[in-house]
């Protein structure tokens, strides 16, 4: 392995921690001292009010059902992908990163012309058999599903291609069925993979909030998530509050992704 | 196998809890109910209007009655109870914005045939400044003087935003020899003097008490709000400025409480808690301290001149169109021929 | 982490023969059936909402959207800027990995750990934050508000993990047999890095870099407060798109949307040629 100079390698390492210092951490020790600018009153006073306290149920709720369904599209979809052939794969494959690309508002905009409750395409028909879906938690779960959508897929596909599948042939030509193989073979390796799926799709659900503010009505103490109440105390001059939920939720996100590093083989170290 | 047990336990827990908490599941209240009552209004009413629900929650009318309330902006709010969202009041920050409720069916059309006209709270557009007022700034000539960095929200994705707009347009016009060209090079020069314009006047607001430029174009109830909870700002009322009026309405399919709350909203107990607020009383004969304001003994100093949309400029539905058109209106056409820093 | 865009060694179990071909079982048919009904109703429907609603007047929909001055200054902006950030994020995000995969100092799990947290973060809050530090306000001095420089910063922000983290895994694969036959044969760590290890990581590279352009011409939330959102000065796409929609034009607001996903689409199907291209020669 090429060994850089001491003073090519002194550089890149300044510049990359420098870097990602003055971008990322900075700013997150500053959102760490608002949030604790008055000890813990900013968090007493937060979660004081029952709305905020019922916001955080309303996230987590939502993004857990996200997480659910993203996991068994992501993985359901990347054996699909990665292990058949069929005519238009590669279009779909390209239209499952679609959602990364596209802006929060222009995603609210879709859901609600199709499944508004007045003139949406399908909305009207659903709602008179009761299935209420905007201003409500099935569309606040398909918005949250849609902006996460590539993320379990793109996750497992690299490992399942990398992998490889001579030992499912094998257990296939061993007399493993189909059920045997993928929960013995295939699904154990690309585990890993999935389960930094997962985290990132958890982390990105917590914090979705420009799709969510059109889709969920914004009910206090109804579907008004986290990221929306934090708007909402950050415009009522209680910014302390705002702050402190905001460090709950990127709390959250993080422990889960720390967690994750930690349990994680260490594979990737040279 | 530890490994498995992690995994099975994650993925357990992903479809337990759900499940665990549907018990408070988000959901809406979507039928009209005797005992429900649903208010959708803009941004700021969110703590104004606790302390009136509290109050009819004390009456006899209000017992058992329960609220859903949703806050945003005007706009948004429209939007979402024309596209279903359930309300049995609506109060929003322009006419236009009920106008569309009136067109969608949502309000019935004689909504404003009463002793108010619709209106349920007035302000005034104010210059939101630094504490001490550093520069200054007295009257709107003073906004386009050199070097003033003026926030103003952007009309065009904004209907609050409007307002402030049409305060600078109608001092151009009105003021001791103005005219309307005069007003629109007033305007443009104003919007040279921009710095940013958000997309609400709230945003519009945090971006200010963040530090940015010298002077907000700002709603007077905003302001006096601001003050109350320790910014550090003054707001300066120009000797001429334009009468801001929100109207609210009980939706077509209302529940009968929420008629009776809005009658509590348009009495003097109502309205001199909306007067805390910082909004100026629709009725005659409130009297109360608000805090926050600039002259305690005073909160609603009278305005010289008052502009209103009746009077000026012949009503919302002449003025909406003529000047905010997407393609013809006369803001919209001086905002798109601006080309700032491009 | 690497696009979906499938790499040219993925083929078929058991099957030799190139060419489309379906082989699907039973099972895995009923599967995509399953996973096609939900992603058309999450996906494909609402897009094609969007679709159907920009043509509502027909290509003068547009059109007009194109000609628009505000509008055009808008898609200018927000390319321009998308393809800076993307540029920066090459360079940083390819030396971040480097450092994460082959050096060694105290602290670097702290930096691994740092770099996911964009992803982290509700995006409100992180313009929030940024506000704070580069703001007027700034303890550094520095005030990007209302400037195009905060436009720049705040993609930064948000696309930081996307090229770090497909380039990480690829680095970490590289065998080192090549590199050092290298350099025992006299090339400088240059030559080393030009020829051997850079041609490994360029489609890595390419896959981050689609991902992050695709998130910097989407972003909204971090822009909100620090931007100011000027009017051709610092308003980008998904502001424009909702002036339109407040104004209950629909359709140029649906024409907009639909514009910058032919953008991304467009970006997205580059940068996976020229992904096939590099792994073809490689």
């Amino acid at each position: 392995m090429v060994e850089l100079t001491a003073p090519v390698k002194w550089t890149v390492r300044l510049a990359a921690v420098g870097y990602v210092f003055l971008l990322v951490g900075w700013p997150v020790v500053t959102l760490v001292q608002h949030a604790f600018a008055g000890g813990l009153d900013s968090f007493r006073a937060a979660f004081a009010d029952p709305d905020v306290s019922h916001s955080l149920v309303v996230t987590v709720e939502i993004s857990l059902w996200a997480v659910a369904i993203n996991t068994v599209f992501g993985v359901g979809m990347a054996l699909l992908l990665v292990r058949h052939e069929f005519p238009g794969k590669r279009l779909l494959s390209a239209f499952i990163d679609l959602p990364m690309s596209m802006s929060p508002v222009v995603i609210g905009l879709a859901l609600l012309l199709v499944y508004n409750g007045r003139d949406g395409w399908f909305g009207p028909t659903l709602e008179a058999h009761g299935l209420v879906v905007i201003f409500n938690s099935p569309g606040m779960i398909m918005a949250t599903c849609f902006v996460a959508l590539p993320l379990v897929v793109r996750e497992v596909i690299p490992v399942l291609e990398e992998v490889g599948d001579d030992q499912e042939q094998a257990a296939r030509s061993l007399g493993a069925n189909a059920a045997q193989v993928l929960r013995r073979i295939t699904l154990p390796a690309i585990k890993w993979a999935v389960v930094y799926g997962v985290v990132l799709t958890l982390a990105r659900s917590l914090g979705e909030f420009g799709a969510l503010k059109i889709v969920s009505g914004n009910l206090t103490g109804q579907t008004q998530t986290a990221p929306l109440v934090v708007e909402q105390k950050y415009n009522n001059f209680a910014q302390g509050e705002a702050y402190a939920v905001s460090f709950v939720l990127v709390l959250i996100s993080v422990l889960c992704i720390l967690v994750v590093s930690l349990l994680r083989p260490k594979e990737s170290q040279p | 196998m530890t490994r498995r047990i992690r995994l099975a336990a994650l993925v357990a827990a992903a479809v337990a809890v759900p499940a665990a908490l549907s018990g408070c599941a988000a959901s809406n209240g979507a039928t009209a109910d005797q005992d429900k009552v649903s208010i959708v209004g803009f941004s700021v009413l969110k703590s104004a209007n606790e302390p009136i629900i509290s109050a009819f929650e004390k009456t006899d009318a209000g017992k058992d009655v329960s609220f859903t309330t949703s806050y945003g902006a005007s706009g948004d709010q429209a939007r979402a109870v024309i596209g279903g969202l359930h309300a049995d009041e609506v109060h929003l920050s322009l006419e236009p914005d009920m106008t569309k409720l009136v067109d969608s069916g949502d309000v019935d059309k004689n909504w404003n045939q009463n002793a108010t006209h619709g209106i349920l709270t007035d302000s005034v557009v104010v210059f939101l400044v630094r504490k001490g007022n550093p520069l200054g700034i007295k009257t709107w000539e003073d906004l386009v003087k050199p070097g003033v960095k003026v926030i103003t929200p952007n009309p065009e994705s904004s209907g609050s935003a409007k307002w402030n707009i049409l305060a600078a347009w109608a001092h151009g016009e009105h003021a001791p020899g103005g005219s309307d060209a005069k007003a629109k090079s007033f305007v443009t020069d104003l919007l040279h003097h921009t710095i940013a314009m958000p997309g609400s006047g709230a945003d519009a607001l945090a971006s200010f008490l963040a530090g940015n430029g010298d002077v907000l174009l700002a709603y007077e109830n905003d302001s006096i709000e601001a003050r109350a909870s320790g910014e550090d700002v003054d707001y300066v009322i120009p000797d001429d400025t334009l009468l801001i009026q929100n109207p609210a309405a009980v939706t077509t399919d209302a529940s009968p409480a929420a008629k009776d709350f809005l009658k509590l909203q348009l009495s003097n107990e109502g309205q001199a808690l909306y007067a805390k607020a910082g909004f100026r009383p629709v009725v005659d004969g409130v009297k109360a301290d608000v805090p926050g304001v600039e002259t305690p003994g005073d909160p609603y100093p009278e305005v010289k001149n008052l502009y209103t949309l009746d009077k000026d400029f012949g009503g919302w539905s002449q003025a909406d169109p003529k000047f905010f058109d997407d393609d013809n209106g006369i803001i919209t056409k001086i905002i798109s021929g601006l080309k700032i820093g491009s | 982490m690497s696009t979906a865009v499938l790499s040219q060694d993925t083929r078929a179990v058991g099957r030799g023969r190139p060419g489309v071909r379906s082989t699907l079982t039973a099972g895995s048919s009923l599967g995509l059936g399953v996973a096609m009904v939900w992603f058309s109703l999450l996906v494909l429907i609402p897009l094609a909402a969007i679709v159907a609603t920009a043509g509502d007047d027909g290509w003068h929909g547009y059109v007009d959207t194109l000609t628009n001055p505000q509008s055009w200054a808008a898609i200018k902006l927000t390319v321009g800027q998308a393809l800076l950030v993307t540029g920066v994020n090459i360079v940083m995000g390819t030396m971040i990995a480097w450092v994460l995969v082959r050096d060694r100092f105290w602290g670097k799990r702290l930096l691994d750990l740092v770099i996911d947290i964009p992803f982290a973060m509700p995006t409100i809050v992180a313009g929030l934050v940024l506000l704070g530090l580069y703001g007027p306000k700034s303890p550094l001095g520095i005030n990007v508000s209302n400037e195009r420089a905060s436009v720049t910063l705040a993609l930064a922000f948000v696309t930081l993990p996307f090229i770090v983290r497909t380039v990480q895994p690829v680095l970490a694969e590289l065998e080192a047999d090549v590199e050092e036959a290298a350099a025992s044969l006299g090339a400088g760590q240059l030559t080393v890095l030009r020829r051997i290890v850079l041609p490994s990581i360029v489609p890595a590279i390419a896959a981050g870099a689609a991902l992050s352009f695709a998130r910097a011409i989407s972003e909204y939330g971090s822009l909100v407060l620090l931007s100011g959102m000027l009017p051709y000065h610092t308003e980008v796409v998904s502001v424009r798109v909702l002036s339109f929609i407040e104004g209950g034009d629909r359709t140029s607001a649906a024409a907009l949307a639909t514009i910058m996903l032919g953008v991304a689409l467009a970006v997205i199907f580059a940068l996976d040629v020229l992904q096939r291209r590099v792994a073809r020669r490689g």
